[in-house]
């Protein structure tokens, strides 16, 4: 007994002082924090006080975040942000958490004091905040004028506005391509140039010869099942949801049966969106032809995997360290967009002279455009920085000095949006993919992933019905 | 003495107050809440928001009856229905090896002939997995196995399909999560009831000539029928919550085919959207649970070997 | 080895004995190793770099960068906040575990050593919900947290504690056996005030029970990860860090850094191993005291 009492008041002991500690830690998280370490996981002291003003940004990833810190912050209004913070609520996109936990934020937003300035959202379920109170008009109540946007695509801004009234603003254009091995074009086709090249993927019949010769090869076209997607569901005919009825597109029909009968004939590695043999692919000599990408999947995905030493091992972005300069890109079958993030004012923040400064400055400001562009390869939302750039001779190193960007402005001319999104096209497109994975790999049949996909989608919207 | 008592009551109440005061707001208002959800056509657009209007996108039809109960149960697309089976799948994979690994475990930390070294480092160890945290093993367990993990490369080089993509597979890898975790547990809560068995009966059989095996089945078992009653049901109760384990190595949708998609996950991905419909599936958990609680009480009250588990574990 | 024995002699008896007790320590050697094996290679995986191809079993040596790493601002970009998720955690669980030990020994103090009229319907009342499952509730809390403007807030995950049937119930069993009302008799002539009775007389003797108790109230709290998905948002405890870093490996597995993710798991379990391993022989008892008297 006299032992265990022993243990027992250090264990005690031990505890508090941790509890003390987490305490102290907590608090010290909060005050100490600069104009923007406070991120997801610590707390914030939002209850007044003497306090700073926190200017919040709610987020899935740390994308912006990082464009924020690098091109925002040496450009931003210093008087404006005099005495403000910024916090960053990051939460995954994954399962629907990110709009759940934004939008039980969003409900409080009338009473509560954790005000949200500034929200992200996607492509996917854009619809779903612009056709909402939640959301700022960027013209009326931010200030943005059509002079500041008039180099924006339209798209960019059609996806963004409901009833004829901007709500969202964004800062890259996100048309895509095919990302093609230039070693397996020459081993294959007898040529890497993009027009060729293109000329002989122009359409899915042709796409699908040359898959043919690939697999002759020992080559897979795509690496998974998921590539080709966006290529169909960006082209449908109507959006997922109408009057809360799901109706599956015979485009996306389409992505089904070509897929299916690709995985059984061999033409892709059998992989999933991200998993760690699609990333796996991207070496230069994995035998997997092409990826279809948008602007960023170049710099945030593609560069970095496809080097032979990373550059957390000390391998530089160069020619000669694996893929580095051994992929070029054309346009592909068909033409489709995938991702994009827009900025959202939320209608509650007081701080709407901050967030028309980080608006102008990140989505519409010419030079900082031009520069992430050049920078970060990011293909920006600004017609003028992007011809400045080409006009200027640009070349691509890691596109073997292509210049893609001629190829993006053609591509992003033909995005069209209209009646093809809907608010509830991130958990369609989620949980269609996933359903469907399992009829690719032979465990279930189209029927059995399809009562898969039903069950899931009403969960997530019990108000939607599928025949 | 009850002279006394009564002039003291009033403390009884008073110290009473905490207690039910928190669990009348944090537990037993929200379980009528639920309840009262079950019957009511209720559900909420999450394809909609509002700031000004916070429930404009929530859909109330009013009461329903048993609707919700029906449509979860044998609808169409019986939610219950397919995450009870999953759920008692799983359960089973990790909860067979579970309870045959403990009686193997628990009757040799217990005989006296054996005499096994070291117990206590045993114990220690076998008890571990159950105090980690279940969310980390799952991780690990998922980065292993995902396609291109470390033993997914080893198990599988070059296959198509790690084993987290095939139904028994994932069920496989869940199911012994579980066993990790809770053979240990159960393992103790054995020993403690073979230990109970008065020794005479052992040192009998002896003299009688009875084998290992022979006392195993016609003394052990018998004798500890109750506390084995008791670790099944109580099993089960667990495992009907199932929620950590199966949401980290087959994510919200319950990957591959929705077979990893247990009852609590409902209630996690679906609170926000079908309101009445995750109530009526509340509703069955509880009804199911107490169904099991009150089994667990009548196995425990009613067996004649009651007297004799009672002692030993006063005496330790 | 269902040969009977009274036909084999002495020494086949003592052979067969030898066999078993073999067979015992191989199966439970090979047990050890599958309870054990994850936690190795979790400390291998920590001390490796990002990108982790293929199962190693002899520690690299970049665990000191690892950890420095860890808690860098690039992690922070990653994976959120380390230091905050950890600060978070072990406020909410010791909280829990204090409030929780604290109220259910004052409530079943109640039951154990006072008379009135509403003792038996309280006694009765509180076993039977002791049934119920948290989760069977949880639509009504979540909705009722929202309602309460609690949504993000620590008070939903700390003060339910208080009110543990479970917790309760053992404190109740181990009053029955060892707080004789005597004592508390003996206070009271004393002079001593009721409250007073049980927080300076009545806590020491229950200290042992704290123990258990407590260290079952942290683990299950710190473990948590149903409870905190649902209400937290802009704050996360350790399992919502998880949550996100599974996330992070299948959306972007080029930033994850397996090396990192592995040390922040082996953190985490940490505490919770070395108080388990400091008590783990009173922690053992308890299961079994608890278990079979339930």
């Amino acid at each position: 007994m006299a032992q265990l009492k022993k243990i027992l008041a250090g264990s005690f002991a031990v505890m508090m002082a941790a509890t003390m500690m987490a305490g102290c830690g907590d608090s010290d998280s909060s005050s100490s924090a600069g104009t923007d370490t406070n991120s997801n996981g610590g707390s914030t002291s939002t209850d007044g006080k003497d306090s700073k003003k926190v200017y919040n940004i709610y987020c899935w990833n740390d994308e912006f975040k990082s464009r924020f810190e690098t091109y925002y912050e040496p450009v931003k209004d210093t008087a404006l942000w005099e005495g403000v913070e910024v916090n960053w609520v990051i939460n995954t996109n994954k399962d629907n958490v990110y709009q759940t936990k934004l939008d039980e934020a969003l409900k409080t937003q009338a009473t509560d004091d954790m005000k949200i300035d500034l929200f992200l959202a996607e492509a996917d379920y854009i619809v779903k905040y612009t056709d909402s109170d939640a959301s700022a008009d960027v013209k009326g109540v931010i200030g943005l004028t059509d002079d500041d946007l008039k180099n924006q695509y339209k798209y960019t801004q059609d996806a963004a506005t409901v009833n004829g009234v901007l709500k969202g603003v964004s800062w890259q254009a996100t048309p895509g391509l095919f990302l093609y091995n230039t070693t397996y074009a020459e081993k294959v086709l007898g040529t890497s140039d993009p027009d060729k090249v293109q000329e002989q993927l122009s359409d899915w019949t042709k796409f699908e010869e040359v898959a043919a010769k690939m697999k002759e090869q020992g080559i897979a076209m795509v690496s998974g099942f998921d590539d080709t997607y966006r290529c169909f569901s960006n082209n449908v005919s109507a959006p997922w949801v109408t009057d809360n009825k799901i109706t599956i597109d015979p485009q996306i029909s389409a992505w089904v049966e070509q897929t299916k009968s690709w995985t059984d004939k061999g033409y892709n590695h059998k992989t999933s969106l991200w998993d760690e043999n699609w990333t796996a692919d991207q070496k230069i000599d994995s035998n997997t032809f092409g990826y279809f990408f948008s602007t960023w999947g170049i710099p945030f995905t593609l560069l970095g995997n496809t080097l032979a030493t990373s550059t957390d091992d000390g391998g530089k972005a160069e020619v000669g360290n694996g893929g580095y300069g051994l992929w070029k890109a054309c346009l592909g079958p068909q033409s489709y967009f995938w991702g994009g993030t827009w900025l959202i004012a939320c209608a509650t923040s007081d701080n709407n002279e901050i967030t028309k400064d980080i608006m102008l400055k990140m989505t519409c400001n010419t030079d900082v455009m031009a520069k992430i562009t050049d920078e970060q390869q990011d293909y920006t939302n600004n017609k003028e920085a992007i011809k400045k750039l080409i006009d200027g001779g640009y070349k691509n190193e890691f596109l073997g000095g292509q210049d893609h960007l001629s190829l993006l402005t053609e591509a992003a001319e033909k995005v069209d949006l209209t009646n093809k999104i809907c608010a509830y096209d991130q958990g369609c497109n989620e949980k269609f993919q996933g359903a469907m994975k399992q009829y690719f790999l032979g465990n279930a049949t189209y029927d059995e992933a399809l009562a898969t996909f039903k069950t899931e989608i009403t969960q997530l919207y019990a108000n939607l019905s599928m025949d | 003495m009850k002279k006394k008592s009564i002039s003291y009551a009033k403390w009884g109440y008073i110290f009473l107050i905490p207690f039910f005061v928190v669990y009348i707001i944090f537990a037993l208002v929200p379980l009528v809440q639920t309840f009262y959800y079950s019957f009511m056509d209720r559900y909420v657009d999450t394809g909609a928001i509002s700031i000004f209007n916070p429930t404009g996108n929530v859909v109330d039809n009013g009461f329903c009856g048993l609707k919700n109960f029906k449509d979860v149960l044998i609808g169409e697309n019986a939610q219950f229905t397919q995450a009870f089976v999953n759920t008692i799948i799983i359960w089973l994979v990790g909860f067979i090896p579970q309870i045959v690994f403990s009686l193997l475990l628990a009757v040799w930390f217990t005989d006296i002939r054996l005499k096994l070294k070291a117990q206590g480092f045993f114990k220690t160890v076998i008890y571990l997995p159950n105090v980690i945290m279940a969310s980390a093993i799952s991780l690990l367990f998922y980065s292993l196995f995902t396609k291109g993990g470390a033993l997914d490369t080893l198990l599988n080089s070059g296959g198509d399909m790690s084993l987290l993509d095939q139904v028994w597979g994932a069920r496989g890898i869940v199911g012994f999560i579980n066993f990790m975790m809770w053979y240990g547990n159960t393992t103790i809560l054995l020993m403690a009831a073979i230990m109970g068995i008065d020794t005479s009966l052992y040192e009998s059989a002896q003299i009688d000539g009875a084998n290992p095996t022979q006392t195993f089945w016609r003394i052990t078992i018998p004798l500890i029928k109750p506390i084995l009653a008791y670790v099944l049901i109580t099993s089960m109760i667990g495992g009907l919550q199932m929620f950590d384990v199966p949401s980290f190595i087959g994510s919200d949708m319950g990957s591959p085919s929705g077979k990893l998609k247990t009852i609590v996950m409902i209630i996690q991905t679906g609170k926000d959207s079908a309101i009445g419909q995750v109530g009526a599936i509340s509703v069955l958990i509880f009804i199911i649970s107490a169904i099991l609680g009150f089994l667990t009480l009548k196995v425990m009250n009613d067996e004649p070997g009651k007297k004799k588990k009672k002692k030993p574990a006063k005496s330790r | 080895m269902p040969r009977s024995a009274d036909v084999v002699g002495e020494s086949t008896g003592k052979t067969s004995l030898m066999i078993r007790r073999i067979i015992a320590y191989v199966v439970l050697i090979f047990l050890v190793i599958i309870s054990l094996f994850p936690f190795y290679l979790l400390i291998v995986n920590a001390t490796r770099g990002k990108v982790q191809n293929g199962i190693e079993f002899v520690p690299h040596g970049v665990l000191w960068s690892n950890f420095k790493n860890l808690f860098s601002k690039d992690t922070e970009h990653i994976y959120g906040n380390i230091l905050g998720s950890f600060a978070n955690s072990f406020l909410i669980s010791g909280l829990s575990c204090i409030l929780s030990v604290y109220f259910s020994a004052l409530t079943a103090y109640a039951i154990h050593v006072y008379d009135f009229r509403i003792k038996k319907i309280a006694y009765t009342f509180i076993l039977l919900v002791m049934m119920v499952p948290t989760q069977a509730s949880a639509l009504g809390f979540y909705r009722l947290m929202i309602k309460m403007g609690l949504i993000d807030s620590f008070i939903p995950l700390i003060i339910p504690s208080i009110a543990a049937p479970s917790v309760f119930f053992f404190m109740k069993q181990y009053m029955d056996s060892s707080l004789p009302l005597e004592i508390v008799e003996a206070a009271r002539i004393d002079g001593c005030g009721e409250f007073r009775t049980f927080n300076s007389i009545v806590l020491p003797i229950l200290k042992p029970a704290f123990a258990v108790q407590g260290i079952f109230t942290f683990v299950a709290s710190w473990n948590n990860y149903f409870t905190p998905r649902m209400i937290l948002q802009t704050k996360k405890t350790i399992p919502l860090v998880l949550q996100y870093m599974k996330a992070q490996i299948q959306g972007n597995p080029q930033i994850a850094h397996a090396g990192i993710m592995n040390l922040y798991m082996v953190l985490a379990i940490l505490p919770v191993v070395i108080v388990y391993l400091a008590l783990s022989k009173f922690i053992i008892r308890g299961i079994a005291l608890g278990a079979v008297k339930g």
